[in-house]
């Protein structure tokens, strides 16, 4: 029996953990003992113990103590104890942040990784650099690309993954070891060896097999090896597509050992697949399917994952991906069971048939232990399964739903939600399971999970409308989510008023207003202000209940209320349209900052709303993202929209400053191939009487520095090229921008589209594709670029109108303007309304955009707005 | 649905807990839970969703964790939830299965518990820094890791020894054996 421990301190943890009551005070006051000479290895190794496990209890160590056991620590580099020596190298990587110069222990770790002690080797290289420093990079950069390089594979995996993490820090250091990563993922040094280890067995007696074992599993088996260097190299290269395919290429033809590697390998294959769009009848393809047949069950499923995950596949395509998944799921592993049938519930959202033939096989994981798989399998059975089986399984899912965690939860809310739309019919079963569930206990994400569900019912099938509100007004009663509570109340005024009887929702709103929140109180108002909006005979009850609200104690409400009753009052359709059916279409953050921006520099004006840029349309949720997300930790501020961040952009240059407020940006267009030498997209920012069009070019040359780069541009129409913003300098691959400012032909307002052919002009100075040290002198020369088209869209900003009946009796009749016209070249209605809506630019509302099926006509309503200040309504019909 | 970035970052994080659910080891590797007090959230919240069932994988907080428990053990490998559910399922069982390896040579308790792993501190911080480095994965075999952490038990006589201790005694001697070899055959 070995005592690691000294008696004193058996004693002292005479209970289950002798860690126990460990004192930070009293463990650094014991290291004093690191001075001591001789040093005495086991105690000190356990001093060593004592100290990481209190950094890893989450222990905070101030700098100054810190900095001293660090010092004291390096006095044991002196001893040879290798177990001692090891935990010195973790207590360094442990305090590489909190002490003070660590790296005066470089010295030690240079000759540790240099020198004959294998064990030592790997971990100094680790520890070294996660002490060393840009500065420092230089002066250990040598004995890098030789451990990179070296014979023993766990070395060389230490140097490529410490590679890789210094990357973050100084990528233009470790880019310059490729080299050496390539010749360490070569497979020729490794046949060497296998070769001499050959020998150096034939010449031995058998009996000492078990003393080589470790040298032979070292070479024959180098596990890891060609999986840090490929994922060093992929790295370092990533942005180089060539490279790239070159690298895979010829991976995928040598074969590789480590089933990692070829997990890797089946991830840059189908990056790559998806960046260059290419077919599947692509080499890279054939790989990722071949992987389906490799002997480690890690690659079969990368692949199959893989394959799964890619756009645009095919039913046949899937097959066999879906077929290996299948076998995984009698597996005796919970961890590959639930892999697959996790996969396989990706497949059901988008080919539920393709899933159809592993039903019997996820009939089986219903029973299963884990509650996760369990789930999951239901879920897929619920999207691939027929109607019939609805009802069965969800009495299934009833009987446990209280037993999984939130996360699955919300999964089996999100495939009832799939399921309403697939079979509209079952909603009244839906609508009771999910009200079932509301009334359960759960976290946030959950119950906005069934909320949301319900209300796309809701909006799916207008006769579930009653009895949807009726079930959400239950749950405010007794809601502890005020963002929940407010949603709910904004959808009742929304939807309430439109039913056939409105006044049974006014008592659920004023109970509101009487028991929760100011948050929900001033919801509630607005609510309430719609129904009077909208329900004359209403109207004089609604006047009373806002009586009461101005007397409300939060200044919000009572302002919310004294405006509603103002508005209401006036009982004119067109002010109720603009204030209470339709609010604010700006931009909040455009909004916040134009209002600062008034604060700082008032002026006599009164502030205009019209200065403040429009809110870019919301992205409608991909009603398709069906997994589990992370929970949402990120902060819950409304982040700047794109135009936003473009508006703040172009302000920083003076050229632009005096442009006025930006109306609206378009989104990138392509203006190069993908695989050219230089990359330019635009982005076409539009101003009141101005265009500017933003060119990000990116010069993909490693051999080439590009500087004064201007695109010059020649329209075809009056639009005036006034001003070019050169980018300064464009080095190998960092993105640059140029700008073009055209001013747009005042004289002809109806010349809105116009075409430019463009050209880049450039300076090119030749460099060192190595060290990218440029040449003195350069040469001029141009670049041809595809035409860019400026069309009706750009001029027009998308405007969301929830109400749209309202905001069009506003408008009034006399701005009416009837046209028909002949749309030859589409062949079904909801090509139509697609192209409608992309060519003009303008926001479908009231999920216009959606055409019902079987139908000869459709009324399509667009909402937009034009420069400068005209609101532009569309009501068209086919 | 966009391919995630290839990158060899993997685990999230590595945990040790004892069946009070009280931390024994943990290590993160990115700043998914950067304060101590979120971390501790998080175990906690890990904790009571996993102690209870024998299931070997789950889905918290948006990520994929797998776990085994042994005895008075609990042990956690965390990852993203896009990330191979084989790939963290191989690091969590290289670790147990070099700590069963270490433990069982090494200290006089020969199952995986609470005590065994506490008298052997040194060992389970050794290992895990073979096994994951920075939340890349380094080292997915058993026989290698411990080979590499080499404990020495230095009190036992040569006699008393297993055959992987003498093996791993005699390895550093042996190595230089094998280079000359090396040496000697590439240069002539």
């Amino acid at each position: 029996m070995i005592k690691k421990f000294d008696k004193k301190d058996e004693e002292a943890g005479s209970g289950s953990n002798p860690f126990q009551h460990l004192e930070k005070s009293a463990v650094l006051q014991e290291a004093r003992i690191f001075n001591e000479t001789p040093i005495n290895p086991r105690r000190c190794l356990h001093i060593l113990t004592k100290i990481i496990y209190l950094l890893n209890q989450g222990e905070h160590f101030g700098t100054t103590e810190a900095t001293e056991a660090f010092f004291a620590m390096t006095r044991l580099f002196q001893s040879n104890d290798q177990t001692l020596r090891r935990m010195c190298y973790l207590t360094i990587k442990e305090m590489a942040n909190i002490s003070e110069d660590v790296i005066i222990v470089t010295s030690s770790l240079t000759k540790d990784m240099t020198g004959k002690e294998d064990v030592y080797r790997g971990p100094a290289i680790r520890a070294l650099c996660r002490i060393t420093d840009t500065t420092m990079l230089q002066a250990i950069e040598r004995y890098m690309k030789q451990a990179i390089v070296d014979k023993v594979p766990s070395v060389s995996s230490s140097a490529l993954v410490s590679s890789l993490h210094m990357v973050k820090m100084s990528y233009d250091v470790v880019k310059r070891w490729v080299n050496e990563a390539q010749e360490a993922a070569s497979s020729d040094n490794i046949m060497v060896q296998v070769g001499m280890v050959l020998v150096w067995l034939f010449i031995c007696p058998p009996s000492c097999f078990s003393f080589i074992y470790p040298c032979l599993y070292h070479v024959m088996f180098p596990m890891h090896l060609q999986y840090h260097a490929l994922g060093l190299l992929y790295h370092l290269r990533k942005n180089d597509r060539l490279a790239v395919t070159k690298m895979l290429n010829k991976f995928t033809k040598s074969g590789l050992k480590s089933p990692f590697a070829y997990c890797m390998l089946i991830r840059i294959a189908s990056k790559l697949l998806e960046e260059t769009e290419g077919g599947h009848d692509s080499p890279l393809f054939d790989f990722i399917e071949s992987c389906l047949r490799n002997k480690h069950e890690m690659v079969v499923y990368e692949a199959a994952s893989a394959i799964v995950h890619m756009p645009n596949c095919t039913a046949r395509e899937l097959a066999p991906a879906v077929s290996v998944l299948q076998l995984f799921c009698s597996s005796p592993k919970a961890a590959l069971r639930y892999a697959a049938v996790r996969t396989l519930n990706k497949v059901a959202m988008k080919h539920p048939s393709a899933v159809t033939a592993c039903n019997l096989d996820l009939e089986n994981l219903i029973t299963d232990s884990n509650r996760s798989i369990a789930t999951l399998a239901i879920t897929t059975l619920l999207k691939t399964g027929s109607e019939s089986s609805v009802d069965r399984l969800m009495k299934q899912i009833s009987s446990f739903v209280s037993e999984i965690s939130d996360e699955f939860k919300v999964v089996v809310v999100q495939a009832i939600s799939a399921l309403c739309q697939k079979y509209p019919r079952k909603h009244s079963v839906m609508m009771n399971f999910l009200s079932n569930m509301l009334r359960d206990d759960g976290g946030f994400e959950y119950k906005r999970a069934i909320v949301d569900c319900i209300i796309s019912i809701i909006e799916e099938n207008p006769e579930s409308k009653e009895t949807g509100l009726a079930h959400l007004c239950e749950f405010i009663e007794d809601c502890e989510h005020t963002v929940l509570a407010t949603k709910i109340l904004h959808l009742l005024g929304k939807e309430g008023p439109r039913t056939p009887s409105p006044s049974k929702y006014i008592r659920f709103i004023f109970n509101r207003v009487v028991l929760e929140s100011e948050a929900v109180r001033a919801a509630a108002v607005s609510a309430l202000a719609k129904f009077g909006a909208q329900n004359d005979d209403l109207l004089p009850s609604v006047l009373v209940l806002m009586q009461r609200c101005m007397m409300d104690s939060d200044d919000e409400v009572r302002d919310r209320a004294t405006f509603y009753m103002n508005v209401l009052q006036q009982k004119q359709k067109a002010l109720n349209a603009a204030y209470i059916f339709n609010g604010l279409s700006v931009s909040v953050p455009g909004l916040e900052k134009s209002l600062h921006q008034y604060t700082l520099e008032p002026s006599e004006k009164p502030f205009d709303m019209k200065t403040v840029p429009l809110a870019t349309a919301p992205i409608t949720e991909q009603k398709t993202e069906i997994a589990p997300v992370a929970t949402s930790k990120l902060p819950e501020k409304p982040a700047p929209s794109r135009q936003d961040i473009y508006q703040e952009q172009l302000a920083g240059i003076p050229e632009f400053q005096s442009l006025g407020p930006l109306f609206k940006s378009s989104e990138p267009v392509q203006l190069t191939e993908a695989e050219t030498e230089y990359v330019v997209r635009c982005i076409k920012h539009t101003f009141a009487t101005h265009m500017v069009f933003q060119f990000d070019c990116t010069n993909t040359l490693n051999d080439q520095l590009l500087q004064r780069v201007l695109v010059q541009m020649e329209p075809s129409e009056a639009y005036e090229v006034v001003h070019h913003v050169p980018a300064p300098s464009l080095p190998y691959n960092q993105p640059g921008s140029s700008y073009t400012l055209v001013r747009l032909p005042d004289d002809d307002p109806t010349a809105v589209s116009c075409t430019f052919s463009c050209t880049m002009k450039y300076l090119v100075r030749d460099c060192d594709p190595n060290t990218g040290e440029p040449d003195d002198d350069g040469y001029d020369d141009e670049y041809v670029l595809e035409d860019l088209e400026v069309t009706v869209a750009d001029h027009i900003q998308k405007v969301l109108k929830p109400n749209f009946g309202a905001a069009w009796e506003e408008v009034g009749d006399e701005f009416e303007k009837e046209e028909t016209f002949a749309l030859a070249s589409v062949r079904t209605l909801e090509e139509a309304v697609n192209n409608i809506v992309s060519f003009l630019g303008m926001q479908p509302c009231e999920r216009s955009d959606k055409v019902p099926e079987n139908k000869n006509s459709h009324v399509l309503f667009l909402a937009g707005m034009n420069l400068p200040d005209i609101y532009f309504i569309l009501k068209g019909s086919e | 649905f966009q391919a995630v970035e290839p990158s060899l970052y993997t685990v999230k994080a590595v945990l040790i807990m004892d069946n009070d659910g009280e931390r024994l080891y943990a290590k993160y590797y990115d700043d998914t839970y950067p304060t101590v007090k979120e971390q501790k959230a998080f175990e906690k919240n890990i904790f009571n969703k996993t102690h209870r069932t024998d299931s070997e994988i789950a889905l918290l907080e948006g990520l994929t964790v797998v776990y085994k428990s042994n005895i008075d053990l609990y042990f956690y490998v965390i990852g993203s939830s896009h990330e191979n559910e084989l790939m963290l399922m191989s690091v969590l069982n290289c670790l147990f299965d070099s700590l069963s390896q270490m433990l069982s040579t090494h200290v006089s308790l020969k199952n995986v518990e609470k005590r065994a792993l506490l008298e052997n501190m040194e060992g389970l911080f050794l290992a895990v820094d073979e096994i994951v480095d920075g939340g890349v994965i380094l080292e997915s075999d058993p026989q290698q890791v411990v080979h590499r952490v080499a404990l020495r038990g230095d009190d036992v006589p040569l006699t008393e020894q297993t055959v992987t201790q003498v093996r791993e005694y005699s390895h550093s001697s042996l190595s230089a054996v094998y280079l000359s070899i090396s040496f000697s055959l590439s240069f002539g």
